[in-house]
């Protein structure tokens, strides 16, 4: 068993895994804010309640991405060695940044988030979910300024084989770093906004009218009806930000073989490699060549140009559709969503239905969206400094066959748990919204929305 | 030894590396302590020890998190050596301290019927992380020797270290509560103080015939003077707090702190042993640290953040130990 792959496929089980609760936290952290401040003005108890329901949720994934984050940063040890030995100087400093700046920051003020409540005065309350939300950003500040360096490595030189900073303004703010920055925390507001509208969404269907219930869903579905359209624009500038860096990965994103003009947008297709030709091709004429150049003649990179040198082109095609595709769909139900609470004051059912899966939605589109940027990559760790290949470490292949099987069957376990206590959470609180009415919702139909909406 | 900055910024790195290990096995050690005397707790008393440890938990753990952190990017070198070789318990670790780390926040969030099972998820987690930890410290010691007598002097290493947490648990527990549950953790402490001290002493005496550059530095004159306090100092204290489960709980709850702070000194005084045994090397016989650190121009820029940084989160944590201080009461979200 080869020790390379099984690796790659371990550490991409580990950090798909890690991913989906960072994606959580960091925008859920301003979301709880964001109940704290409405809460601290208006006094209402029902934002209260919609903070109490959600700081679990907040905790629970919390917990899930330390577990998942600690796994992670032994695996490069045990597993990449090569990695920290060549651009450990350049990596070093900023992940003991994340953890010295960020991490601690959440974990510390967290318990104080969680528990403190009734500890604390309200205002150092407050301050504790400032510093937690703040805490989650800076972290994924920091990952990301890493990641994007090893898209776009800059600001060193290498000496004897390793890289040596020279330049650390230029490390961090590399050339892909704030696209990559605004795409990913953009991505965790879309990832909540649509978990906090399908929970709500199933407490609606469940009989829930109560005021908490409508404000967690109107705080969803809003921000996402807003964030989705600049999340669009974002990406494409990205996609404009990848043509000029890491071309090859645009390249195969598009599944184009050949550069040139006039090149198609394609919308389905199934990537042959090896015959370097798409079948079953469904295009539009022109269409990458005015999307990435903005003129019908525009020249677009092919794979022609990158023999041996360019990332498997059949996921990075695929995930690049699913996450566009994904986008779309929150577009329709997000905005839909929106008009249906502002004009008609209430939920369509089979809308409140189509809402409940698309919960998960973010979670969709951010892991495709990874896998085309992190496969896209391949087959460079660091993109011109590292191969992939170059920096497994010499363990038998039967220790990472074995290590793998573990994780995958303990990772689906813990998410099966997660989603359970997710909808558990759902369930319990309209149970509790519809026994414990608030003040000015008593007794209210069913059918109707809550007084004062 | 000359005392320029590419000599002294890896020392000092050691150094830091040392104290993160030290904070985490002392504060993660009364966590994982918990999690193993979760087998011999009853329901109500899981859910009043889960409450002693629950605003700090998150803290604790990401002193494993600096260590680490800081072996990978101050010693690179040492850090891809030492978790290759300990590719299999660094994965059982790992194991461990996920179902830990999750079992402890589901425990609170499932539906009645299920908290039990999280409860055993809970400290198995706790069992599994501490053993691991302990094999991983004795198998390190001998020099990473993975050998037959290498793993039977991890597994004894083991015992011993899981020992001890459950001793530092039971230690935490007296100082969060009261009544029923506090006596009986003083039960608990005593037993696990005498596994404590004999799995102590034969690591203390099995070390330096197990290697012999550490019977080097402890057993020439006069260094065996300079280091005799540590042993002696380890004893006395040892003696001491045996003694006090005997005199506690005190009257009033006096001195109900005592028992975690002398551990703490004991786990201290352990801890610079060990740390002398290895100077300077990082990977035992093999690489020092010198050898394995980072360049020198990188080291300054982290130790900038780190002489900034960790003043405030010594503060901060100490904030949210205070504001969580007193006896255990029942953690709720609102």
């Amino acid at each position: 068993m080869d020790p390379l792959i099984l690796s790659r496929i371990q550490f991409g089980a580990n950090i798909s895994f890690h991913i989906l609760f960072p994606t959580i936290t960091i925008a859920l952290g301003w979301v709880l804010l964001f109940f704290k401040l409405r809460y601290n003005a208006t006094g209402d108890s029902a934002w209260m309640r919609a903070y109490f329901t959600w700081v679990k949720v907040f905790a629970l994934s919390f917990a899930m991405g330390v577990v998942s984050g600690v796994t992670m940063s032994f695996q490069f040890g045990t597993n990449w060695p090569g990695y920290m030995e060549k651009v450990g100087n350049i990596a070093g400093p900023l992940l003991a940044y994340e953890i010295l700046t960020a991490f601690f920051l959440e974990a510390a003020f967290l318990g104080i988030m969680l528990f403190g409540f009734r500890r604390v005065s309200n205002r150092v309350h407050t301050m504790a979910t400032v510093l937690v939300a703040g805490g989650t950003t800076l972290s994924a500040f920091w990952i990301i300024a890493l990641n994007s360096w090893m898209q776009t490595p800059a600001g060193f030189e290498m000496r004897d084989g390793v890289a040596h900073a020279v330049d650390w303004w230029a490390i961090v703010f590399n050339p892909s770093m704030p696209y990559r920055l605004v795409h990913m925390l953009l991505a965790s507001g879309l990832t909540v906004s649509f978990l906090i509208a399908g929970l709500s969404a199933l407490r609606y269907l469940q009989g829930d009218r109560s005021e908490s219930m409508w404000k967690a869903l109107r705080t969803g579905v809003f921000t996402a009806a807003i964030l989705i359209p600049i999340q669009i624009f974002a990406g494409d500038q990205h996609g404009l930000n990848t043509l000029e860096h890491q071309p090859q990965k645009v390249a195969a994103m598009e599944a184009n073989w050949n550069t040139g003009p006039n090149v198609p947008l394609i919308l389905f297709a199934i990537p042959d490699e090896a015959a370097k030709e798409n079948k079953f091709e469904l295009a539009i004429p022109d269409g990458a060549s005015l999307i990435l150049r903005h003129s019908a003649s525009g020249v677009v990179p092919g794979l022609n140009d990158y023999p041996g040198n360019h990332p498997p082109v059949f996921p990075v095609f695929w995930g690049f559709r699913i996450m566009v595709g994904t986008g779309l769909l929150m577009l329709a139900v997000s905005w839909s969503a929106a008009f249906f609470l502002k004009r008609r004051h209430g939920l369509p059912k089979p809308l409140a239905m189509l809402m409940v899966p698309m919960a998960l939605s973010g979670w969709l589109a951010t892991l495709a969206g990874w896998y085309t940027t992190e496969i896209g990559r391949q087959p460079w760790l660091v993109t011109g400094v590292l191969k992939t290949a170059d920096a497994v470490g010499p363990i038998a292949g039967s220790h990472v066959a074995l290590t793998l099987a573990v994780y995958l069957i303990l990772y689906a376990l813990l998410l099966i748990a997660y989603l359970g206590v997710l909808v558990h959470l759902a369930l319990k609180a309209a149970k509790d919204g519809d026994t414990s009415p608030l003040p000015g919702v008593l007794n209210a139909p069913m059918s109707q929305p809550a007084a004062g909406e | 030894m000359s005392y320029d900055w590419p000599t002294l910024l890896p020392l000092i790195f050691a150094g830091l590396m040392g104290l993160a290990i030290l904070i985490y096995v002392i504060l993660d050690g009364f966590d994982l302590g918990i999690g193993i005397l979760f087998s011999v707790a009853e329901d109500a008393e899981q859910d009043t020890m889960i409450a002693a440890i629950g605003p700090f938990w998150d803290a604790n753990e990401t002193w494993l998190v600096l260590a680490v952190g800081l072996l990978l990017v101050a010693f690179p070198l040492a850090h891809g050596i030492i978790l290759t070789a300990l590719y299999i318990p660094v994965f059982v670790l790992l194991i461990g301290l996920i179902l830990r780390g999750v079992a402890f926040d589901f425990r609170a969030k499932v539906p009645a019927g299920r908290k039990h099972r999280w409860n055993r998820i809970f400290f198995l987690g706790s069992i599994i992380a501490s053993l691991a930890q302990g094999y991983m410290l004795g198998v390190y010691v001998l020099g990473l020797d993975v050998g037959l007598g290498g793993m039977a002097f991890g597994a004894l290493v083991a015992l011993c270290l899981s020992a001890a947490y459950a001793a530092m648990g039971a230690a935490w527990v007296i100082y969060k509560t009261e009544g029923a549950l506090q006596k009986k953790a003083v039960l608990w402490l005593r037993t696990a103080l005498v596994l404590t001290a004999l799995g102590m002493a034969a690591v203390s005496l099995a070390t330096p015939f197990a290697s012999p550059r550490i019977f080097d530095k402890w057993f020439i004159w006069p260094e065996m003077l300079y280091l005799s306090p540590l042993p002696i100092l380890s004893a006395i204290l040892f003696l001491w707090l045996w003694r006090q489960t005997f005199h506690l709980p005190k009257p009033d709850d006096r001195h109900s702190l005592t028992p975690f702070l002398t551990l703490a000194a004991i786990f201290t005084l352990g801890f610079a042993g060990l740390a002398w045994s290895f100077y300077p090397f990082v990977v035992p016989d093999r690489l020092t640290i010198w050898q394995a650190a980072s360049a020198p121009e990188s080291l300054a820029i982290i130790l900038v953040g780190t002489v900034v940084v960790l003043p405030v989160i010594i503060f901060y944590s100490f904030y949210a130990y205070r504001v969580f201080g007193g006896k255990a009461t029942d953690l709720t979200y609102d």
